[in-house]
């Protein structure tokens, strides 16, 4: 069943039945940055599961963490409940969903695109699917675009990047991990 | 089932991740080059944060108003319940290595039968951890091969530091009341059904590490119980410190 799940989709906005002020709710929260890595909003990481309007227009947010290890989660947390306060919805609730899992395939194709500008190749879609045990595929260089790539670690500056060097360009490059 | 099962065994994989964590975390700025010491520390961060998963899900079981902090900092060794396995002291690269990969390959084979528990809050905790286990199990299993096939002295050391914790994996494996009755309502694998697939990927490694074969375990065992070695009293002594000489410290 979880499995099933983690096949959804990343939810970047909000539903056809949500009303304005879920709607205002998602514009605040493109405005929350990863702190580590700041070209990415939390809504396009797909860390925003649902934004909902409850009783009294308090509203409610489920936020799903990334990588466990990620040091970075409360301080996500406390800047999604102030982009909130700031847009008029004061005492918002943020909620943290471990299941269904976050997985790399859940960044939204915008996403996926700043990443690669801004020099971190971005996580190969099917994460749900991917054996990781298995040989990686060769990861391609954000600079050059060259396939012919090496991993230098699997573990990288932040718990959500390893570390790659090209073999064509010769420069070292971080590709986000793919979970 | 009860829920004094549910406590116990959460509080077992929960210790054993945080402590196994730790242990990782002392090898911060201390590793032999700077990617395993990045590695070492990614790795701990991620057992810390399947630590806090696991104590809040117990505290709320337990029902006695403790959160993960407190179950971390405020309880002495004998209310720990981790593997024996994971508190040994961390010797050389290839010890922690080794360590390391014994347990690896226990967690990930643990959590893909959790993924479906009859317990949905921990089938999700699994669901989450058993994705960043593939790359613990990854990377400690290909520093086995690379240490055991390497030089004279790497493999030595290897060939040593998996002598002197064998003794310790048969505990992962064993069951008692609190396993028997979580098995029993299909919370649970248990554990002596992990034994198969642990020791299948244990000699695959090993093989290709070109090591020793795997010894016919005689297991010491007791951690689960609160039966620590000596080891376990100094790791907290370290992690607690701020926590008991400064209650509710925050910043």
């Amino acid at each position: 069943m979880i499995a099933d799940l983690a096949a959804d989709q990343g939810v970047w906005g909000p539903g056809p039945g949500d009303g304005a002020a879920v709607g205002a709710a998602w514009e605040a929260l493109r405005t929350v940055m990863d702190p580590e890595i700041p070209v990415l909003s939390v809504v396009d990481l797909g860390m925003i599961r649902g934004v909902e309007a409850g009783e009294g227009g308090r509203l409610r947010v489920r936020l799903s963490p990334t990588y466990s290890g990620c040091p970075a989660t409360g301080i996500i947390a406390l800047e999604v409940a102030r982009a909130l306060d700031a847009a008029g919805f004061p005492n918002a609730e943020v909620v943290t969903e471990v299941a269904p899992p976050w997985t790399t395939d859940w960044i939204s194709p915008a996403g996926l695109d700043r990443l690669r500008e801004s020099g971190i190749a971005p996580p190969p879609r099917g994460a749900g699917k991917r054996a990781l045990v298995a040989p990686e595929e060769r990861i391609a260089c954000p600079r050059c675009g060259s396939t012919d790539t090496e991993v230098i670690s699997a573990f990288g500056s932040t718990a959500c990047k390893a570390l790659h060097r090209c073999r064509s360009c010769l420069e070292p490059f971080d590709s986000f991990k793919c979970i | 089932m009860t829920d004094n099962a549910l406590f116990d065994y959460l509080l077992r994989l929960g210790d054993t991740s945080l402590v196994l964590g730790h242990r990782l975390s002392e090898w911060c700025g201390h590793a032999p080059e700077l990617e395993e010491d990045v590695a070492l520390t990614n790795i701990a961060l991620d057992l810390v944060g399947h630590a806090r998963l696991l104590l809040s899900y117990a505290g709320e079981v337990e029902g006695q108003g403790r959160d993960e902090d407190a179950l971390a900092f405020l309880r002495d060794v004998y209310d720990y319940r981790n593997h024996l396995l994971v508190e040994q002291p961390n010797r050389d690269f290839g010890h922690t290595i080794a360590r390391q990969f014994l347990h690896d390959a226990w967690a990930l084979e643990l959590y893909e039968k959790l993924m479906v528990s009859a317990d949905h809050r921990l089938a999700g905790i699994a669901a989450k951890a058993v994705k960043e286990k593939r790359y613990h199990l990854r990377h400690s299993g290909e520093w086995v091969v690379r240490l055991g096939d390497g030089t004279e002295d790497s493999r030595a050391r290897m060939a040593d530091a998996f002598d002197r914790l064998w003794r310790f994996t048969a505990e992962m494996f064993e069951a008692d009341a609190v396993e028997q009755a979580l098995a029993a309502a299909g919370v649970a694998p248990d554990p002596a059904s992990l034994r198969p697939a642990w020791e299948a990927r244990v000699d695959a490694v090993l093989a290709e590490a070109t090591l020793p074969a795997r010894p016919a375990i005689i297991g010491t065992s007791g951690g689960r119980i609160g039966r620590h070695g000596e080891h376990l009293g100094y790791l907290l002594a370290e992690m607690q410190f701020l926590q008991r000489a400064y209650p509710g410290a925050t910043w």
